[in-house]
């Protein structure tokens, strides 16, 4: 792979995009309105309204079993997976109906990645693990195409220089925090315009945690990214904007630093003080 | 509420109490876990003296028949027994039928021919001028085949006529047991089955090296023969056997990992799948002669399969194995962490591509061991072969599994059940031994594939 290494070009790093900036000067890119779950009888979410800015990280926080998780996974559709679950109401992604009975999820699982909780790579090789995604969606045309798709997609993930000599050792055998990249690197490699990250860094140790978030700030220039988190300072750290759940209601977004600093609801309040949760 | 309180930590009263009533039943804990030792370890130690008895009674019994006496004669081929010594020559002009018809002839000719006065005069050249027998007697001392291969030998090279030509030829079922102490030797001679010269003279072969012990090859190379107990083997019943495996693995295989995981994978539960569900799991508990009944009823009365074949009798054992396969496939599906079908939906991956690119290959081990094990079973399944014509008597090696054949099992039934008792009862724990051999290859086959598998995943 070294060989390989050196024909491939280095990706340009685009410029950085600033912390303070704005969400809602950024075009909407996902648009939900009036979300409801159901899981059989039990309702788990009510009527969830936002807008998710284009290339800027939205954190979604709140208590366990608050329904966060829950409406990331509809944004992909993988509640469909899980049976007697319901969703009313509409989620848009540039105007495209996302539960159109049309649209192809296979497609729309293309275009929005996904990261979960718990690190999964497949039992492959490195290689493999990135190689598959492409390869189901025919999006390389030949396998110098792949090689490239994978090297750029370990090297935005940051993993490259840490597994170049193992490309064909499985990905199972990498740390945590690397599967985890790895994991990250495999949704990049189908070039998704949106990552969904289901609390990617709560298996992983706090040094591990940190280059996850570092590598989260570098991809919103180039992704627009949704990431449920437990942990408010992670929250703090890596999003422009926020979203605060309680008992399957989304109580408040906006700005990050406005929520943390000068939340408009009580709920939020004693959420980030620590009172509920 | 008085033991909380009790039990409150603040005193140191309350503190000992506390110990004391610890300690005081602690004796009688430590007892209850030695006696569950002490049982289990039993329970073990009386399973293995079980298997113990068992492969003692069948190492016992089977591994002296693998092997067999031999005589060793000087067999003349005599031009005066043998009147029709040479096969017709193709004359100029005959057609291929008429050439073949005078040939067929022929043959029939020389095995109308007395090959015993041929084999007893072998016999008689080795016994003292003092041993007096008559024919019968002498002849009850070689297997009965063994005329057969002469007859064959000289057919297939006629030039033999009239010369001498050392050969083995097997002794008799009845010899072997003499020779093996197979029967009891203080018998009165109305209970023997060889006359008192006869058994002599058997004895005195046996020490001066005209009998020996040889490998009991037949047991592989031939066929079942009730006539020459000796040369009987169990080539057709392995062929049928391996034909019904084949069968099995080619029908039960896809069948039963297509429906477990079409059931486990896409089918939306409904009654409909909780019924099948119930029935499949109902079927692995049918009696297997009543899938016996089923193949005679379903394959060999309404679609007039042939009897005896082992196409039959695997398909019958493949509707036995099936729901073994469909059960375990599905538990190793069920098996298969959520996280990995997540992360192939997730990545876009169609339901069909998730299960045929993560989910099958992350269960095949599984699968592979269920299959096996399947076969294994159905390998060793006797009674419904039974009801389908499979205990018929056949004496040729199956060329196809539309022949009738015999099966492994069923030749072990069979034997059991013959009435050269001393014989076949030690013909019977070979047969035993050959079974179960195959079936610790099989075993092993599915080891070796499991490790190899699993390290590679």
């Amino acid at each position: 792979m070294d060989m390989l290494a050196g024909k491939v070009k280095m990706t340009q790093v685009p410029d950085m995009a600033p912390q303070t900036l704005d969400p809602t000067t950024r075009r909407t890119r996902v648009t939900a309105r009036d979300v409801t779950v159901h899981y059989g009888a039990k309702q788990a979410l009510f009527g969830v309204s936002i807008d998710i800015p284009d290339r800027a990280v939205t954190a979604f926080i709140g208590p366990s079993g608050c329904g966060k998780s829950t409406f990331l996974r509809c944004i992909n559709r993988m509640n469909d997976t899980i049976e007697g679950c319901k969703v009313g109401g509409k989620i848009t992604i540039d105007e495209d109906d996302i539960y159109n009975p049309a649209l192809d999820v296979v497609e729309l699982r293309a275009r929005i990645g996904m990261v979960f909780q718990k690190p999964n790579p497949f039992p492959k090789s490195i290689y493999e693990n990135i190689a598959y995604g492409p390869k189901i969606h025919g999006i390389a045309r030949s396998k110098a195409d792949l090689d490239e798709i994978v090297v750029t997609s370990l090297r935005k993930a940051g993993l490259f220089d840490e597994v170049k000599d193992r490309l064909q050792e499985p990905g199972t055998g990498l740390s945590g925090g690397q599967q985890q990249r790895l994991c990250i690197a495999r949704a990049i490699a189908v070039g998704p315009e949106v990552i969904l990250m289901d609390e990617p860094c709560s298996a992983l140790d706090p040094i591990a945690t940190a280059v996850i978030e570092e590598l989260i700030d570098e991809l919103r220039a180039n992704y627009t990214i949704i990431i449920v988190t437990h942990s408010m300072q992670q929250a703090a750290r890596v999003s422009q904007k926020t979203a605060f759940f309680h008992l399957g209601n989304l109580i408040e977004e906006g700005k990050t630093e406005d929520i943390f600093t000068n939340p408009r609801e009580k709920r939020t309040q004693d959420y980030i003080t620590g009172r509920i949760g | 509420m008085t033991t909380t309180a009790s039990l409150a930590p603040n005193t140191s009263d309350d503190a000992s109490i506390r110990r004391q009533r610890i300690r005081a039943g602690l004796t009688r804990r430590h007892v209850n876990e030695t006696m569950f030792r002490g049982l289990g370890l039993a329970a073990i130690l009386a399973a293995l003296v079980f298997v113990c008895i068992f492969f003692y009674t069948i190492l016992g019994k089977g591994i002296p028949s693998f092997q067999q006496p031999v005589l060793h004669l000087a067999v003349t081929f005599d031009p005066d027994v043998i009147t029709s010594p040479t096969p017709p020559a193709r004359a100029v002009g005959q057609s291929d039928a008429d050439y073949r018809a005078a040939t067929l002839a022929w043959q029939r000719e020389v095995a109308g021919l007395n090959w015993n006065r041929i084999v007893e005069a072998a016999v008689r050249a080795k016994l003292p001028a003092t041993v007096d027998m008559d024919s019968r007697q002498v002849l009850s001392l070689v297997e009965t085949s063994e005329r057969h291969r002469l007859r064959e030998r000289f057919v297939a090279d006629p030039s033999l006529i009239g010369k001498t030509v050392q050969l083995e030829l097997l002794a008799s079922a009845n010899v072997d047991n003499w020779l093996k102490g197979n029967i009891d030797r203080s018998l009165s001679d109305a209970q023997q089955q060889l006359s008192a010269p006869a058994r002599a003279t058997a004895d005195a072969f046996l020490a001066d090296g005209t009998i020996t012990w040889r490998f009991a090859l037949s047991i592989f190379s031939n066929v079942d023969s009730r006539a020459a107990p000796a040369a009987a083997g169990l080539a057709g019943a392995f062929m049928g056997s391996l034909y019904m495996m084949l069968v099995v693995i080619l029908l039960a295989v896809p069948i039963g990992v297509a429906s477990a995981v079409y059931l486990e994978e896409f089918a939306t539960k409904s009654r409909l799948t909780d019924i099948i569900e119930v029935n499949i799991n109902n079927l692995a508990a049918v009696p297997s002669i009543v899938f016996g009944l089923l193949g005679a009823a379903v394959f060999i009365n309404y679609f007039h399969l042939p009897l005896s074949a082992p196409l039959v009798g695997g398909m019958v054992l493949t509707l036995m194995t099936l729901p073994t396969i469909i059960i375990a496939t599905r538990a190793a599906l069920k098996g298969v962490p959520p996280s990995l079908r997540q992360a192939a939906l997730g990545l876009g991956a169609s339901k069909m591509q998730m299960v045929f690119h993560h989910v099958l290959p992350v269960t095949f081990p599984s699968i592979l061991t269920a299959t096996i094990i399947g076969v294994a079973q159905a390998l060793g399944e006797t009674a419904p072969l039974l009801l389908i014509g499979m205990n018929a008597f056949v004496a040729s090696v199956p060329g196809s599994p539309l022949d009738q054949a015999a099966a492994l099992p069923v030749q072990i039934y069979l034997w059991q059940g013959n009435e050269n008792r001393n014989f076949f009862e030690a013909r019977t724990s070979a047969a035993i031994i050959v079974l179960l051999g195959l079936m610790i290859l099989l075993n092993a086959v599915a080891i070796f594939l499991r490790t190899r598998l699993e390290r590679r995943a």
